[in-house]
């Protein structure tokens, strides 16, 4: 059992981290961490990469004095001083969908990562901590959320909302990706649960949800952020496929939705590569750098990867 | 054996029953009344018109208890009955969708297969090897982070429409007829190639990367470095360690089916292939529910298929599991 929980642990996503769980020394280790962060080149590309644009995303839109959608321009048109990624083919601005979409992207990111992550927080303490029968019918819970595909409960429920927003896309997104997380933290909380601190802290008389929060999860927080920074970068690509489908928010963009329009409107047999190439090579940037930060972090908090 | 089987199965079971129960109550309990949304936008003939709001406000079957409504949707289904498709009016879902799936599994499972095999041999060959580690492992990155259609979108631009080395779209030529000959095989192969690419590539990526990583912590475990003070040769340590490294990937394959799907859904969008994820695209720009319902149901009953096989893989290749089961842990 604690055998093959390990090993989903390591492989519960493709870039996942493999966990050492050293107790953190307080001040001094966060300062060595921060230490190795500030000189591993992985972390620092990656983050400054994510940090561009996110920057481009915020500051984009306020370049440009029209929305993502306003027919403004000649249709069809290449990239051009006055319209840097060109138009679509009804004379839409692609840069300003293409920061708009960024906003999105980003908003995806943020809230059906940070949600699936707290779900899956909850679920994995409260079934590795208490354990029991508890822990079996959340294992169940989870088991059985871990084997639907994620995407066709997005498509069945988009496809019966009339109006569609990128909140509760996100929500949405966050609701139903949790599980692996839940299983992680779950096998985790196990192993540290039977260690001496947490047995101290029992006898002290801390109250469970104390335990959990002050003696077990700071011992795992490194993992936790990077469990963060994946969920992050799926629910990106979640959002992007449901968009493509045709299931985006029916206001305003997103990176998805505007590759969704160009294979719509045939950009591809017309050579419109301007239109079909920022949405895409944007995702991929983003969620690549977020994989490339991960390993950076890995490195930082794992000194057995440090030597490489 | 018995047990870690009777325990696997009972949860396919239960969500089988979620999946359904989920494919029930949507429909019934979102806001607006889906039968009317539907005949709305369906510009049809009249007299199917007529014919579909009675079939479908006897389906509904609004005047009897909720209980009995449940009842009778899983009374249908078993019986294969998924409705009636408003995109390919009269027909029904059933042959709709069933004339879908082989084209949805030609792609999916070589590209599983392949890209899982390919993978898992390239990221062991290429771990603690300096330059290999150093040029490749960014591209898989790279790979695993693109977004599925994105890469069918390029791979169709440049290969199909610049290079015009493949067709951009279809599942075999507009001008041949389905036969057996071999021209419509040939044409089927090269409509079939570049949707698989870009699947294969994708998940290539992906496998390479995890089974990479696994290979490093697997060779700094103590029973590598026991091996090498011994002297043992190092092919046979990473022999081992590959061997080690494959059950978590075994499991990460499960893990990944439902994305993996999805992807499939979404490159088929981009080339027109005649499966189920350009069925669904149909189903969603004409507002044919029961369409994506059934295509649902489908997606749901093949991932758990799958799963159910990785679980008996997993007992094939790990033999604790085997002697565990047996002796009982």
């Amino acid at each position: 059992m604690t055998v093959s929980d390990q090993e989903e642990l390591v492989t519960a996503a493709p870039a996942a981290p493999a966990v050492t769980p050293a107790p953190v020394a307080g001040g001094r280790a966060s300062r060595e961490a921060l230490y190795f962060a500030r000189r591993n080149r992985k972390l620092v590309a990656g983050f400054g990469v994510v940090l561009l644009f996110l920057t481009v995303a915020v500051a984009g839109p306020l370049l440009t004095d029209h929305g993502p959608n306003e027919y403004v321009g000649p249709p069809a048109q290449r990239p051009s001083a006055r319209y840097w990624f060109g138009t679509t083919m009804f004379g839409q601005d692609v840069f300003a969908q293409f920061t708009h979409g960024l906003r999105s992207t980003f908003l995806v990111g943020v809230l059906g990562g940070g949600l699936a992550a707290a779900i899956g927080m909850l679920v994995g303490f409260t079934a590795g901590y208490r354990g029991g029968v508890v822990d079996e019918v959340l294992n169940m819970i989870t088991n059985i959320v871990l084997v639907i595909p994620t995407l066709a409960v997005l498509l069945i429920i988009a496809a019966y909302l009339r109006v569609r927003g990128v909140v509760p896309e996100a929500v949405f997104i966050g609701l139903s990706s949790w599980p692996w997380v839940a299983r992680a933290i779950r096998a985790q909380t196990f192993s540290l649960r039977s260690r001496e601190f947490v047995d101290l802290a029992r006898l002290s008389g801390l109250s469970g949800r104390r335990i959990v929060l002050k003696e077990i999860a700071p011992n795992m927080s490194s993992y936790l952020f990077m469990t963060f920074i994946l969920l992050f970068g799926g629910s990106v690509l979640i959002a992007a496929t449901l968009d493509f489908i045709g299931l985006g928010p029916t206001e305003g963009t997103s990176l998805g939705l505007m590759m969704n329009n160009a294979v719509l409107w045939s950009a591809l047999p017309l050579g419109m590569w301007w239109w079909f190439v920022p949405p895409g090579l944007g995702i991929t940037v983003i969620v690549g750098a977020l994989y490339v930060m991960n390993v950076g972090l890995d490195e930082v908090f794992n000194p057995k990867l440090r030597a490489m | 054996m018995r047990r870690y089987f009777g325990r696997k199965l009972l949860i396919y079971a239960l969500t089988f029953f979620v999946a359904v129960t989920v494919d029930w109550i949507i429909p019934r309990f979102m806001p607006g009344d889906p039968v009317q949304t539907m005949l709305a936008r369906a510009s049809l003939r009249p007299e199917a018109n007529q014919a579909l709001q009675a079939y479908y406000t006897d389906l509904f079957g609004l005047d009897v208890p909720v209980w009995q409504q449940y009842l009778n949707f899983w009374n249908a289904l078993l019986h294969g009955d998924l409705g009636i498709s408003i995109w390919q009016f009269p027909q029904p879902v059933t042959t709709v969708i069933m004339r879908a799936v082989p084209y949805t599994l030609a792609l999916l499972v070589p590209a599983i297969l392949l890209s899982w095999w390919a993978g898992n041999k390239f990221g062991a060959y290429a771990a603690r090897r300096k330059w290999l580690d150093n040029t490749v492992l960014p591209l898989g990155y790279v790979l695993t982070a693109t977004p599925y259609m994105w890469l069918g979108i390029l791979l169709a631009w440049s290969l199909a429409t610049v290079a015009g080395l493949f067709p951009v779209a279809g599942g075999y030529s507009f001008a041949l007829e389905p036969s057996w000959s071999p021209a419509f095989a040939g044409s089927l192969l090269r409509h079939w190639f570049l949707p698989f690419a870009s699947l294969f590539l994708v998940g290539f990526g992906g496998w390479a990367i995890g089974m990479r990583n696994l290979i490093i912590y697997e060779l700094e475990a103590d029973y590598s470095h026991y091996l090498e003070s011994l002297g043992a040769p190092r092919r046979l340590v990473r022999r081992y360690a590959f061997r080690n490294a494959l059950l978590p990937q075994l499991t990460g394959l499960a893990l990944q089916l439902g994305v993996i799907v999805a992807g499939a859904l979404v490159t088929e969008i981009v080339f027109s292939y005649p499966g189920l994820g350009y069925l669904v695209l149909q189903a969603i720009n004409n507002q044919d529910f029961f369409l994506i319902q059934g295509a649902f149901l489908f997606i749901i009953i093949g991932v758990l298929l799958a799963n159910f096989l990785v679980d008996v893989a997993y007992v094939l290749v790990d033999p604790r599991t085997r002697t565990g089961m047996r002796g009982g842990s």
